[in-house]
């Protein structure tokens, strides 16, 4: 027995080892896993498990009833929609920032659709692959108009509210240090404590992503006492993400994007793609799979373009009804919107 | 006798009940051995497939984020295993003061707990089972809330006589500064806690030798704080202070408590105080009765019998379980996170994890220093514990 008993606790010892061994197991099955056809994962589990904010109004948010709406919500539907033609296949798991990348390295997700911004090292050293740009954002301040703050560039001393675990917590300290200014932050794991200690005035600031403001100054007690400022201090390029290892997934999700830009370009809507299916137009031809093979290719059907307009929309139908003039946020198009129409959304041609 | 030994015959090693013993654990030994290094290995292989950045080499990057309190120096150039220094001295700190309100607090509530007036000790009680029956995340929430609510904004700040402010963005008091003839005063201050420990070794032995008791509180507090002061005020005062000043949106210089500082440490002093309470309740009623009566049939008064009969018998009792208190406090310490303490798991297991996505290095490393925390505070303890324990002979 007391050999045992020296054993066990010789592994105790080497503390490291033995925690080591848990964490491993752990890394061991979810690298196996990201190694797997991940579309046979999704086909044979019959849903998508999507990596979601599930606090963000206009990205990911429950209501009431348990219905999610947002913008990275609809890019989910879409995926679903493409592989099931059920826009209800999508499931959301909600995700803080600082876990998203471990819940998708470690195969909880199969893709993250978080308003996730796309970084060199996010995209080399985390074993990640930014798939495509769905929100071209940047980041900004709200301050209390009492204190009659007109320019972030004003605000050197100031303690300023942001979340943790984001390139808005280094974006700030990078602006402040530029700017030769002094800052006091206040890090919180979640956007929510963040807000509610900016609102309980515990800061002068909070900041996040533009479209982050727009949606969470909502949930400010009073709205109107607060102004957003007019600098955007970094470019935010949010769009899903997906695991090293898999191009026919990265494929997919990329490809979905695309398929929603696209059809925005060529006029196609929710309300008429089952007449555009009729059109003699080559272009919206291949897009909806009336013409050549384009959907088998990425191991879909053919009409997978079809289905994800006929349940979800094209891009700027999305973009509307989540976070533009259908919605609270009343976001303009600005950068996000159609590249012949003075934005950056630009999608490779379906040929 | 030996030649009847000799005769036996040799049983083979497998018969052997002790060889065989051996034998097993050797091989158990190997097993788990086995297991942990092939677990090792697969993870570093499919953390190498996934193309997932594996190794220690983040440690001397630069960290780039801000933190909100930092006892060393610290600024957004420094790196990641600075960050993880100052994080570590945070939950150090919240702990280590934790501990000792809590202790206070916890001993009070406890003897409270007993106490013959029925109003305290009802009110005692209503405390401990209030407290310990709400989850301490809550109650942290709870604090940090009432702190930011109950206190005025910036500019209402509360004024603290001799400069202090105190307003929802913390506490802030005056820092003194020392000049150099100020080392006097601390070879003072030094001089009179050596003088005030041979002051009280002395007075105990003469009361064991002769019975006569000599004054050594006002000795004491004379020699560690009137001394130092006498000192400091025949060099001329060599102290300054540096007063906390507003500027156009927050209070800068003096000494600066964060409120989520002060919520973290209200939260775990007074939730832990009342299990402490419940440890201290639960030694002193261990302690037979027949003590009690013996010190007040040798005329004790009850607080003179509670302090040197009672309750050092009743240590031994509560040093074990307090130990665990002392553990869960510090582990406790970790819900920090949730009010936006910049604490070990705040900053590294959490910043630091993110921005560099080295889970596995991160926690481990994360882990490993709890583990080394606790087994610090507990061999601490238990080297308490051996001096307390009841000595038999």
């Amino acid at each position: 027995m007391r050999g045992v008993l020296a054993c066990v606790l010789g592994g105790l010892v080497i503390k490291s080892v033995v925690l080591r061994l848990a964490l491993a197991a752990a890394v061991a099955i979810a690298a196996s896993a990201a190694s797997a056809q991940t579309l046979n994962t999704i086909k044979s589990r019959g849903g998508i498990n999507c990596g979601s904010n599930g606090t963000l109004a206009g990205f990911g948010l429950p209501d009431s009833q348990g219905r999610w709406t947002g913008l990275d919500v609809d890019f989910c539907k879409a995926l679903a929609a493409a592989i099931f033609n059920d826009p209800n296949k999508a499931k959301f798991v909600p995700l803080t920032a600082k876990d998203r990348f471990t819940a998708l390295q470690s195969g909880e997700v199969d893709v993250l659709a978080r308003n996730t911004t796309w970084t060199s090292s996010r995209d080399t050293s985390l074993g990640l692959n930014f798939t495509a740009i769905n929100y071209f954002d940047g980041q900004g301040f709200i301050v209390r108009k009492a204190l009659k703050v007109n320019s972030a560039l004003e605000l050197g001393d100031a303690a300023v509210c942001v979340q943790q675990g984001t390139t808005t917590e280094l974006n700030l300290a990078d602006y402040f240090r530029a700017n030769k200014m002094k800052l006091k932050t206040v890090t919180f794991a979640t956007s929510t404590e963040a807000l509610k200690a900016y609102d309980a005035g515990r800061c002068d600031a909070y900041t996040t992503d533009a479209s982050g403001l727009a949606g969470e100054r909502l949930r400010l007690a009073n709205v109107n006492d607060h102004i957003i400022l007019p600098e955007v201090i970094s470019k935010e390029p949010l769009g899903p993400a997906v695991r090293h290892g898999d191009d026919q997934w990265f494929d997919i999700v990329k490809w979905t994007h695309y398929a929603m830009v696209n059809a925005e370009e060529f006029g196609i809507t929710q309300a008429n793609v089952d007449d555009q299916k009729k059109s003699d137009n080559p272009d919206i031809k291949r897009l909806l799979g009336t013409e050549g093979k384009h959907g088998e290719a990425l191991g879909l059907s053919d009409d997978w373009a079809y289905r994800i307009i006929k349940h979800v929309g094209n891009y700027g139908e999305a973009f509307e009804r989540n976070v533009g003039q259908g919605s609270p946020l009343k976001i303009a198009r600005g950068l996000n919107g159609l590249w012949n129409k003075g934005g950056l959304q630009f999608a490779p041609p379906v040929r | 006798m030996a030649a009847v030994e000799t005769t036996r015959p040799k049983a083979p090693l497998i018969y052997n009940p002790k060889a065989r013993g051996i034998a097993y654990q050797l091989l158990l030994c190997a097993l788990i051995l086995f297991l942990a290094w092939s677990a090792i290995h697969n993870a570093a292989e499919n953390l190498a497939r996934a193309k997932i950045a594996t190794g220690f080499g983040f440690w001397d990057n630069t960290a780039g984020f801000d933190i909100s309190q930092s006892l060393i120096e610290y600024s957004t150039t420094s790196s990641y295993g600075r960050a993880f220094w100052v994080g570590l001295i945070n939950t150090l700190l919240v702990a280590a003061l934790g501990v000792v309100f809590a202790t206070l607090l916890g001993f009070l509530l406890g003897i409270a707990r007993l106490s013959r007036n029925w109003l305290v000790a009802r009110m005692a009680g209503f405390y401990v089972e209030t407290i310990r029956n709400i989850p301490l995340l809550l109650q942290l929430l709870f604090w940090y809330n009432a702190v930011l609510k109950a206190l005025p904004g910036i500019r209402e700040s509360f004024v603290i006589p001799g400069g202090g402010f105190l307003n929802n963005r913390g506490l802030f008091l005056p820092q003194p500064v020392f000049g150099p003839a100020a080392r006097f005063a601390l070879i003072a201050l030094l001089l009179g806690v050596v003088a005030a420990i041979v002051y009280r070794s002395w007075a105990r032995r003469r009361q064991m030798a002769t019975g006569q008791q000599a004054p050594v509180l006002w000795v004491t507090l004379g020699l560690v704080i009137a001394l130092p002061l006498a000192v400091l005020a025949l060099s001329g005062w060599p102290v300054t202070f540096s007063y906390p000043e507003s500027g156009r949106f927050n209070i800068r210089g003096g000494i600066e408590v964060l409120p989520e500082f002060m919520a973290l440490l209200f939260g775990l002093s007074i939730y832990t105080a009342a299990f402490i309470a419940e440890v201290v309740r639960a030694g002193i009623l261990a302690v037979a009765k027949g003590q009690t009566e013996a010190a007040y049939s040798l005329g004790l008064r009850p607080g003179l019998a509670l302090r040197l009969v009672v309750i050092p018998q009743s240590m031994r009792v509560i040093v074990p379980p307090l130990t665990s208190q002392y553990l869960n406090l510090t582990k406790n310490s970790t819900l920090a996170v949730a009010i936006g303490y910049p604490d070990l798991v705040q900053i590294f297991a959490g910043t630091v994890l993110n921005q560099t996505g080295q889970a596995v290095e991160v926690i481990v490393i994360t882990m490993a220093v709890y583990l080394t925390i606790s087994l610090v505070t507990s061999g601490l303890m238990n080297l308490y514990n051996r001096r307390m324990a009841l000595v038999e002979r």
